[in-house]
């Protein structure tokens, strides 16, 4: 007896979004990054086309992080260059895009000046190809400094920026409109003000496909299911037509999973949970490949040996 | 939920002089102004204002005219089939046609129609006898629609079953017939044919028709009507079409959402 599949039709897609530009277009990367455009749920190859693969940006600080030696030891001296830890992660590690991240821009710690800041952009984009995601500091009013200096310095490099946020996002949508960049719209864990959100950027005339929505995530066992649920959501609106939740999703996979006590407990203080090194790794992965089933576009991830294991899974996903 | 203007058509003065007197001005000042207020299709109805014998031309005119300044489809309105064909063969975006009975006649030529010029069809639950006083002879007609949309070929969602509402103030026992019909007729088939009503006859001849037209609306929509051939420029009315997208959780809310409803 022939069994008939049923399959979902949807009646949109999620919006396609170009990130980098090259010398043609303006800027300076080697290739462009293209994510989105699913016409069906994650994977289902059979109900809709997934036209371009999930893709990994890997984490670069401009001062050296407070991360657990597992991950830091993979990378090595370069952690102390920002330049150089970029073009490691593209050369040996495989990553798509370099998420660079300014916690050294914080008041309440280096208090990096933007200017600064613009400097060591320049200085990575000259050490790579690929595209760059750029986020500043915890503190929204420097981070506004800093990333308006960086958008004016890297004009025309299509960067993905952020954060905006739904209490402090005209700035930065100014700043990526102004000088051609794409940005991420940052909702916590709440659908209706990821929309609202979206649309009060896209009222400023910054177009509906230069947003990414990060839609704040969490690491396994702290709440990936509620994260879950709202992604899905998201989703299932944007293959229904709902344009102001039809961006490509981000998710910062990395900071999170490795937040999780899990990830960088010690054998000796939990001897039940294992030995630490594949104990991180599987944390970081699991918590991507999570995400990865219901609809992230790009994750930032920090473990090379994760990222390793998530390439493999996106690549298992992608064949049809 | 879908909202066809009712505004251009020829029983409203400014569009009878408009094309009485091939003016196209007011037929495209009503479809901007449409387009504003929030309709997604436009409603297209020459009434009496044209003689029988000039309504092919007429249609094909009024079609062509809309379409200089109008991105919406179009839902052709008449009982002249000749006319609505001849607007079918200029639209150029698929189009709606307003309407067919549930007679075997009118089917076997509106029906094929619609397959050839790959448009809707609204149809209507009465046949030469009339409207139905209740809900169970409105959902047997709607039964005879959706065969037919079988039988040719016509998606289901491309069949709008109208249930026909008529004015409060004369027929009152409709109201809640109509209801139940459009609950019924959303259970005929999986998927279901989609369902439309001509709003603003609830309200003909009362003195409050805006809030007859909205209570109404809130109430069918509910009921399961999937569009409305509506006053687009009552910003309130379509207040309520959005409103009820949100509580029914069709939409995601967004506090925005008033405008989103708007934005096309």
């Amino acid at each position: 007896m022939s069994v008939t599949l049923v399959k979902e039709r949807y009646s949109s897609k999620v919006g396609e979004v170009v990130l980098g530009a090259t010398p043609e277009q303006g800027g300076t990367r080697t290739a462009t990054v293209t994510v989105g455009g699913d016409s069906a749920l994650p994977f289902l190859h059979f109900e809709g086309q997934m036209p371009n693969r999930p893709v990994i940006a890997m984490e670069v600080t401009d001062v050296v992080p407070a991360w657990n030696e597992m991950i830091t030891k993979q990378i090595g001296d370069v952690i102390n260059d920002p330049a150089a830890w970029a073009k490691k992660c593209v050369d040996e590690f495989g990553a798509d895009l370099i998420y660079l991240k300014f916690d050294g821009a914080d008041p309440e710690g280096e208090n990096r000046s933007p200017e600064d800041c613009a400097r060591i952009v320049k200085e990575v984009l000259a050490a790579v190809g690929v595209p760059i995601i750029v986020e500043g500091c915890d503190d929204s009013a420097k981070n506004n400094e800093v990333i308006t200096a960086i958008a004016e310095a890297a004009a025309g490099e299509n960067l993905l920026i952020g954060i905006a946020e739904q209490d402090n996002y005209k700035s930065i949508a100014a700043a990526a409109m102004v000088h051609k960049h794409t940005l991420i719209a940052r909702s916590p864990l709440d659908i209706n003000i990821c929309k609202q959100l979206n649309i009060l950027i896209n009222e400023m005339g910054l177009p509906l496909n230069k947003i990414i929505i990060d839609p704040t995530v969490a690491g396994l066992g702290f709440g990936i299911e509620y994260v879950y649920s709202i992604m899905e959501r998201a989703r299932l609106g944007a293959l229904a037509n709902d344009k102001m939740l039809s961006m490509p999703i981000i998710c910062t996979v990395g900071y999170e999973a490795n937040r999780c006590k899990e990830a960088y407990a010690s054998e000796e203080e939990f001897p039940g949970w294992g030995g630490l090194e594949d104990r991180g790794v599987l944390w970081e992965a699991v918590t991507a490949s999570g995400v990865l089933q219901v609809g992230a576009s790009i994750l930032v991830m920090r473990n090379p040996t994760a990222v390793r294991l998530v390439q493999k899974n996106i690549a298992d996903l992608m064949s049809k | 939920m879908l909202i066809f203007g009712e505004r251009i058509n020829g029983m409203f003065t400014d569009i009878g002089d408009a094309l009485r007197n091939k003016d196209p001005k007011p037929l495209q000042y009503w479809a901007v102004k449409q387009e504003e207020g929030g309709a997604h299709y436009l409603d297209v109805n020459s009434g009496p204002a044209i003689p029988t014998d000039e309504r092919v031309a007429a249609y094909e005119w009024m079609v062509n005219v809309i379409q200089e300044v109008s991105q919406l489809p179009l839902v052709l309105d008449s009982t002249n089939y000749n006319a609505i064909e001849a607007g079918l063969k200029v639209c150029k975006r698929p189009a709606i046609i307003n309407s067919c009975p549930a007679e075997q006649v009118k089917i076997e030529r509106v029906f094929p129609m619609a397959i050839q010029y790959n448009a809707g069809i609204i149809g209507l639950t009465m046949d030469k006898k009339g409207i139905p006083k209740d809900a169970d002879n409105r959902v047997a007609f709607a039964m005879e629609l959706v065969a037919a949309a079988d039988e040719y070929g016509l998606p289901m969602e491309d069949l709008f079953i109208d249930p026909l509402i008529l004015p409060v103030n004369v027929a009152q026992e409709h109201a809640p017939e109509v209801l139940e019909s459009l609950r019924q007729v959303k259970m005929l088939a999986n998927p279901a044919p989609r369902t439309v009503l001509g709003l603003s006859n609830v309200s003909q001849k009362s003195p409050d028709r805006n809030l007859i037209n909205r209570t109404y609306l809130a109430m069918a929509i509910a009921s399961g009507l999937d569009a409305a051939i509506m006053d687009a420029n009552d910003d309130d009315l379509v207040d309520v079409a959005a409103t009820c997208q949100i509580l029914l959780n069709r939409s995601i809310y967004a506090d925005s959402y008033l405008k989103v409803f708007r934005t096309r």
